[in-house]
């Protein structure tokens, strides 16, 4: 992974302060066989989800790496999505749901009591399995994001519109009918579409809860080619079935089983060289 | 051999279903045909006898000098269906909001069935309830500040009564609405830092709008017809109304009334199967147009 290496000088110069913090959590993340050399953006002690009386995740500690694309894996049912949601308090806080540990994003617990919801969650981009646009225009639903920021003026939101858009590659395909209602596009589109408009918030984190399942080859690829021109802007956090789509865009890997997490680290180690058993197995095939 | 007459059999039984459901509901869709071609004939004799327009602008009601005028039930009916939406609306809507946005799931519990238990209710309690406690509520405490004489007996006490009445039916088909969305929607909301409150104002309330006008529509169509409960607080006097403390009596209380004697008097008969029609075409013509409305309103909306 090359451009790790290459990205490597962007941290030297942080301060004694937060040198402190990620000696600490680099301490912590070695004690759970966590390997990093970003820098984590979000951190994850101790995570605990009960749903009703089925023990979801069981005591996950994560750092998940700034500006680099991490993919959890693992057969369904171990946790992936439910792990995902937790990061912006998507799980609903029902009394069937209760949740245990910390999430820090930025060094502020998610799931604290004085947790700011709203900012947290305009932090993070989110693209679902299938597409969701918003019942309004294909401009609204770029704009709908900064608008509900306070953004009002028309001139400034053309210009966000335009500019996010263009950046998913849908501009020129859009520009001529931006009213016209966003269920019409094709389902590829629609996903970007989507991508666009978690951008328009300006987000520091993309989750994607496999955001390519859904999509024909071609629209997948798309998606991914985007993930990979983004990542030098934003953590990505990408939960994937595909075991190939791995291979092709991590920098990390999170293999996730049954709720626990049984290893993480470097795409290339954990892809090509993994230490437990049960990753062998299903890296290898045997279960899924 | 015996695996292709299994199949000839299969084709066959299919053939049987697919028809004989098809001939079930041309049925009950024939009886609504049947219902107000029988009403139409019934009432020629009087549309023989007098024009359409004097029936229906006609004031006075007096069915011994053979005056028919419908003005009066018509008005009555209007005033009673639109008070009785116009209080219930806002409180259903605003209810159902809660209950299926940010009610605590076991609020949800509770209520949902004590809803469902308010709509089993006959109309006959609510009738007997308002003549206890609206009625006179009305007459004592409300009208006096802004008539000088009321019995309470009016379009106000009818519209309540009606209101709550279609209270429970309103809100039980919204939350039916609002839990039908998919739940990505809200997330795709949510997830973008928008609060509560900011995702069901423009997302939920744009998305199910739809579907929460056919509701209304439905609770409209109820009300129109609603009989027992308006005619027990609604006063049965047939006079224009010129304000909401006035009696009124309303299309559905008139035949429900009157019915008994109509053979006795010349012209009745026909003018009672008359009102019926009206009732009827009303309600089929409000439930037209609201089609109408509603499908352009959908196609307009980016939905």
């Amino acid at each position: 992974m090359i451009p790790n290496i290459l990205r490597v000088e962007k941290f030297i110069d942080v301060s004694a302060e937060k040198l402190h913090v990620e000696k600490d959590s680099v301490d912590l993340a070695k004690a759970n066989q966590i390997l990093l050399s970003n820098k984590p953006h979000i951190r994850v002690r101790n995570l605990n989800v009960h749903l009703t009386k089925n023990h979801i995740l069981k005591n996950v500690n994560l750092d998940i790496p700034d500006k680099a694309i991490t993919c959890i894996i693992g057969p369904s049912g171990c946790g992936k999505t439910t792990l995902l949601k937790t990061f912006n308090r998507l799980l609903q806080n029902s009394p069937e749901v209760k949740i245990d540990g910390e999430v820090l994003v930025d060094g502020e617990n998610v799931h604290g009591k004085n947790a700011n919801i709203e900012e947290i969650r305009k932090k993070m981009g989110l693209l679902s399995q299938r597409p969701c646009p918003l019942p309004m225009s294909i401009f609204d639903n770029v704009a709908y994001g900064p608008r509900i920021h306070g953004i009002r003026r028309k001139r400034t939101l053309k210009l966000i519109v335009e500019k996010y858009l263009t950046e998913v590659g849908l501009w020129d395909e859009v520009k001529d009918r931006l009213k016209s209602p966003a269920s019409r596009l094709s389902i590829g589109q629609q996903q970007r579409l989507c991508l666009a408009r978690g951008l328009a918030v300006k987000p520091e984190i993309l989750l994607g809860d496999e955001a390519t399942s859904a999509l024909d080859p071609i629209s997948g690829k798309k998606i991914e080619e985007l993930f990979l021109k983004l990542r030098d802007q934003y953590s990505i956090v990408l939960v994937t079935h595909t075991l190939r789509q791995a291979k092709r865009i991590a920098d990390y890997v999170i293999f996730m089983y049954l709720g626990e997490v049984i290893e993480a680290g470097p795409a290339a180690e954990v892809l090509n060289n993994p230490k437990q058993k049960l990753t062998q197995e299903y890296l290898s095939g045997n279960f899924s | 051999m015996n695996k292709t007459r299994y199949n000839k059999f299969r084709q066959i039984r299919e053939i049987l279903v697919k028809n004989s459901m098809f001939i079930l509901t041309v049925i009950s869709l024939v009886f609504a045909l049947v219902i107000g071609t029988s009403l139409y004939f019934k009432s020629e004799p009087i549309l023989e006898k007098q024009s359409i327009g004097t029936l229906l602008g006609g004031e006075s009601w007096k069915p011994l000098k053979g005056e028919f005028g419908f003005y009066p039930f018509i008005m009555g009916t209007i005033w009673v269906t639109a008070i009785s939406v116009l209080l219930s609306l806002p409180l259903c809507l605003l209810a159902a909001i809660y209950l299926s946005e940010y009610a605590h799931p076991y609020v949800k519990k509770v209520v949902y069935p004590m809803i469902d238990v308010l709509a089993g209710i006959p109309p006959v309690i609510y009738g007997v309830w308002g003549i206890l406690v609206i009625v006179p509520f009305i007459s004592e405490k409300l009208a006096p500040h802004f008539v000088e004489f009321s019995t309470g007996y009016s379009i106000l006490a009818g519209g309540i009564v009606l209101a709550i009445m279609i209270i429970p039916l309103m809100i039980s088909v919204f939350i039916e609405i609002f839990d039908s969305l998919p739940g990505g929607l809200r997330e795709a909301s949510l997830s973008l830092g928008a609060t509560n409150w900011q995702t069901i104002k423009k997302v939920v309330l744009r998305k199910s709008f739809p579907g929460l006008a056919a509701a209304v529509v439905l609770a409209i169509s109820r009300a129109f017809g609603e009989t027992i409960a308006v005619l027990m607080v609604c006063g049965n006097v047939s006079e224009v109304p010129k304000s909401v403390f006035d009696p009124a009596y309303p299309l559905p209380a008139l035949i429900a009334n009157n019915y008994g004697e109509m053979m006795s008097i010349p012209l009745y008969d026909s003018a009672l199967m008359l009102s019926a029609l009206l009732l009827f075409v009303i309600i089929l013509a409000f439930n037209a147009i609201s089609r109408l409305v509603l499908n352009r309103i959908e196609k307009n909306f980016a939905l």
